[in-house]
C-alpha cells in the first residue's frame, strides 16, 4: 500500500472501537485488515483507471464519527431534492440527525430506522448486510464497511407499500475539519412491497469532505424498490458510492441517478439478478465541468434466467470535465432469455473535456439478446442552424440542445417534486447558457 | 425587397452558384425550378447563413447587407426558411421552441415578449390555418412527425413569425396532395402585400396551388430562363431539357430582374 494510504487508514482507524456489537467488531477488523492487505485501488487497477484517487489518499481525513454537538451543524445545506413531503431521513457527516428528520407513521410490517439506533440493541439483523468484504468489492467499500455507524435501515415486510418517497438526505458539513462520512444504507425489501427511495447529497462550498457511502437493497420475489440518487456535493467534495443490489425472482429495480457535484465522484452500481424474471432499469445523468470527475461504474450480472436489465448513461462534458462510463454485463451460463441492453450518450462541449466510455459485455449463455452502444459527439450543427434561422442566438441554441440532451433524462423522474427541483437545479447551474432558456 | 447579385458560392473547389442574379420585390411570389444538383437548396442555404460556403457576391435585403448578418439576425430582418429537411430536436417542446423562436424576434425588434396565455392564444389561431390541432404543440420539435407533419410543422411557424420574406425549399417533396393541399392552403394565406417569398420545387405540380408572379429556371448554379407561371407549365411539358440550352447572360439579368 501507498505511504499515502498508509496514513490515511492509521488515522481512520482509531475511530474504530466504539461500543458495537461484537459481529460488528469481528466485520470491521475484518475489513481493515482487507484494505491493509490490498491497499486502496490505483489508475493501474482496470475498474479504476480512470480515476485519479491519490487526490483523495493524499487529504489527511479524519473519520466523520465525532459529532461536534452543535445542532446548527448541518441545517444551513439545501437539499437539492426539496422536501418531498414524506418520510425524511436526515444525517449529517454520516450521522442520523433527528432533528432534521421527519418520521410519520408508517403501517405495519414496515421498519424504517437509523442503523446507529439499531446497533443499540445488538442489531443481529444488520449482521448478513455488513458482511460483504472477502474480496468481493475493494478497499472504499470495505473502508465503509470498518467505519460506517450509521444510515437508514428500511425493512418492507411481505406485501407492504409505502407510497410517499422515503428521501435520505446526506448534508456535509466540517466546519473546516476534513471529515470522511461513512453511511452505510439498508433496504430489505421483502415480498410484493414497493417503495421509492430518494438519496441526496450536499454539503458546503469550499469544505473539504468525502462521502464513502454504501447502500445495499435486497429484494425478494416481486418486490419493486425505484431507487433515485442525487449527488449534488460543492466543488470542494469527494465523493465514492457504492450501490449494490440482489434481486429475487421477478423483482424489479429502478435507479436513477444525477451527478452534478464533487471534484471526483465515483458512483458504482452492482446488480446480481439472481433468480428468474427479475428486472432492472439503470439510468445515469453526469454532468461534469470546471476540473469535475464523474465516474460511473456499472456491473450487472445475469446469474438467472429470464432477466432483464436496461442502462442508459448519459454525459454532458464541460471545461475540463471528465466523464467515464464503465459498465460491464456479465451473462452466465445458462442464464438463458437473457435480454440486457447498454447504452452510453455524451455530449462534449468542450475540446478540453475528455469521456471514457467502455461498454462491455460478457456472454456465457446461449439464448441471449444483448445489445450495447456508446457514442461521443457534440451539439448538432445542422439544430443550431435550425434554431438560428428561427431567431435564436448561436448561444440560447447550444443551450437549448444542451438542455433537451439533459432534459430526456431529467423527463424519466417520476416524482415530479423531485423533477422539477432537479430541472431548476441544473437550469441555474448555468450551464452553457442553460440558464437563459432554462425550465 | 430583395436584390442578389453575381451570387457564387462553393465548397473547397466545388462551384455551386456560378453567378446567380435575382430580384423579388414585396408581395411578389418567385418560384425557382430546376433539377437535382443546380444550386436550388444552396442558395437557400447562403441566404439563410449556412456557414458551409465560400460566397461572394452581393444579396441586399431591404437595402441591407444580407451577407454580413448571422443567421439570427437574418431571421430577425424577416427572413424565414421552411426547411426541406426540418430537424428533429427531442426535448425539446415544439410550443416552447415557438414561443421562444418568436420571442427571440420580438427582442430584435424592440416588441414586449409574449407570455404562455398570449403565445397560446397566438398559436391556436395559426394552427387552423395548416390544420393541425395542439397535441403537435406538446411533442417534441419534429421527433416522430410523418413527412407531411414536419412540413405543416414548417408553414405554422412561418405563420407564427410572420416573415418578410419566406423561402420555401422543396416544402412539397414527400407529400401526398391532400397534405399538399393544406400546406399550400396555408401558403397561400400567409400571402400578403408585404410578404415575398421564394419557392423553391422540382415539380410543377406545388405550383398549381401556389401560384407564382414569375419562375426562374436553374440549371448548374445560375438562373438560366425566367418567365410568368406559364414557363412552368412549358418545362412540364418539355422537360429540363427543353431550357438548358445557354442562353445569353443578358437575358437571364433581364428576365430576373424584370
Amino acid at each position: 500500500m501507498s505511504k499515502a494510504g498508509e496514513a490515511l487508514l492509521s488515522r481512520l482507524a482509531p475511530g474504530l472501537d466504539g461500543d458495537v456489537p461484537g459481529w460488528l467488531s469481528q466485520i470491521r477488523a475484518a475489513a481493515l485488515t482487507w484494505v491493509t492487505e490490498h491497499g486502496f485501488p490505483t489508475h493501474r487497477d482496470e475498474d479504476w483507471k480512470y480515476t485519479r484517487l491519490e487526490a483523495i489518499t493524499e487529504v489527511a481525513f479524519r473519520a466523520g464519527t465525532a459529532d461536534s454537538g452543535d445542532s446548527r451543524i448541518g441545517e444551513q445545506v439545501e437539499d437539492p431534492a426539496v422536501d418531498l413531503g414524506g418520510i425524511r431521513f436526515v444525517f449529517v457527516n454520516g450521522l442520523f440527525r433527528a432533528s432534521m428528520s421527519r418520521l410519520p407513521a408508517v403501517a405495519d410490517g414496515i421498519t424504517i430506522t437509523n442503523v446507529a439506533a439499531l446497533l443499540v440493541g445488538g442489531a443481529q439483523q444488520l449482521a448478513p448486510f455488513f458482511d460483504s468484504v472477502p474480496g468481493q468489492h475493494h478497499a472504499f467499500a470495505a473502508l465503509n464497511d470498518a467505519l460506517a455507524e450509521d444510515g437508514a435501515f428500511i425493512h418492507l415486510g411481505p406485501g407492504t407499500v409505502v407510497d410517499e418517497p422515503i428521501q435520505l438526505v446526506f448534508l456535509s458539513d466540517t466546519a473546516g475539519i476534513p471529515l470522511l462520512a461513512s453511511p452505510r444504507s439498508v433496504v430489505l425489501a421483502e415480498a410484493g412491497s414497493r417503495a421509492t427511495i430518494v438519496e441526496t447529497y450536499a454539503g458546503v462550498d469550499g469544505q473539504v469532505c468525502c462521502t464513502n457511502s454504501v447502500t445495499e437493497v435486497v429484494l425478494h420475489e416481486g418486490a419493486h424498490v425505484e431507487h433515485y440518487k442525487i449527488q449534488d456535493e460543492p466543488e470542494s467534495a469527494f465523493h465514492l458510492a457504492l450501490l449494490d443490489v440482489r434481486q429475487g425472482r421477478d423483482s424489479r429495480f429502478g435507479s436513477h441517478l444525477v451527478m452534478l457535484g464533487s471534484q471526483i465522484a465515483r458512483h458504482e452500481v452492482r446488480i446480481s439478478l439472481d433468480e428468474p424474471g427479475a428486472q432492472v432499469s439503470l439510468d445515469g445523468l453526469y454532468l461534469p465541468r470546471g476540473n469535475q470527475v464523474h465516474d460511473n461504474t456499472v456491473f450487472v450480472d445475469h446469474a438467472s434466467t429470464q432477466c432483464t436489465s436496461h442502462q442508459l448513461y448519459k454525459g454532458v462534458l464541460e471545461d475540463r470535465g471528465h466523464g467515464v462510463f464503465n459498465g460491464h454485463i456479465m451473462v452466465r451460463e445458462g442464464a438463458d432469455g437473457t435480454d440486457a441492453n447498454q447504452k452510453n450518450q455524451n455530449l462534449i462541449l468542450s475540446d478540453r473535456a475528455e469521456v471514457d466510455t467502455r461498454p462491455r459485455l460478457e456472454i456465457y449463455a446461449d439464448d441471449v439478446k444483448c445489445t450495447h452502444g456508446a457514442a461521443v459527439g457534440q451539439v448538432d450543427g445542422e439544430a443550431i442552424l435550425y434554431l438560428r434561422s428561427r431567431g435564436l442566438s448561436a448561444e440560447e441554441a447550444r443551450g437549448l440542445l444542451v438542455f433537451a440532451f439533459v432534459r430526456d433524462m431529467v423527463d424519466r423522474i417520476e416524482l415530479p417534486g423531485l423533477r422539477s427541483a432537479l430541472l431548476n437545479r441544473i437550469a441555474t447551474r448555468s450551464m452553457a447558457g442553460i440558464g437563459e432558456v432554462g425550465a | 425587397m430583395l436584390k442578389i447579385e453575381d451570387l457564387h458560392a462553393r465548397i473547397g473547389d466545388k462551384k455551386i452558384l456560378r453567378g446567380v442574379n435575382l430580384q423579388i420585390e414585396a408581395g411578389e411570389v418567385h418560384a425557382v425550378m430546376g433539377p437535382n444538383g443546380a444550386g436550388k437548396s444552396t442558395l437557400a442555404g447562403v441566404l439563410i447563413g449556412r456557414e458551409d460556403f465560400a460566397v461572394t457576391g452581393s444579396v441586399l435585403f431591404d437595402g441591407e447587407d444580407l451577407l454580413a448578418l448571422s443567421p439570427e439576425e437574418r431571421a430577425a430582418a424577416g427572413i424565414f426558411l421552411a426547411f426541406q429537411h426540418p430537424v428533429e430536436i427531442p426535448g425539446v417542446g415544439n410550443l416552447y421552441f415557438m414561443r421562444t423562436a418568436l420571442n427571440s424576434l420580438r427582442r430584435h425588434r424592440g416588441l414586449d415578449e409574449l407570455d404562455g396565455v398570449d403565445f397560446l392564444a397566438l398559436a391556436q389561431e395559426r394552427m387552423k390555418l395548416v390544420e393541425m390541432d395542439q397535441s403537435f404543440m406538446s411533442r417534441s420539435v419534429n421527433e416522430g412527425f410523418s413527412g407531411g407533419e414536419k412540413k405543416r410543422n414548417e408553414i405554422l411557424q412561418m405563420a407564427i413569425l410572420e416573415p418578410k420574406l419566406a423561402i420555401l425549399d422543396e416544402t412539397d417533396s414527400g407529400l401526398d396532395i391532400d397534405a399538399l393541399r393544406v400546406v399550400a392552403g396555408g401558403v397561400n394565406a400567409l400571402r400578403s402585400e408585404g410578404r415575398s417569398m421564394l419557392v423553391i420545387t422540382h415539380h410543377q405540380r406545388l405550383l398549381d396551388f401556389i401560384v407564382p408572379d414569375q419562375v426562374h429556371i436553374m440549371a448548374a448554379g445560375r438562373i438560366v430562363r425566367s418567365g410568368g407561371k406559364e414557363l412552368a407549365v412549358e418545362l412540364e411539358e418539355h422537360g429540363y431539357a427543353g431550357v438548358r440550352e445557354p442562353v445569353p447572360a443578358a437575358t437571364s439579368m433581364a428576365g430576373a430582374t424584370r
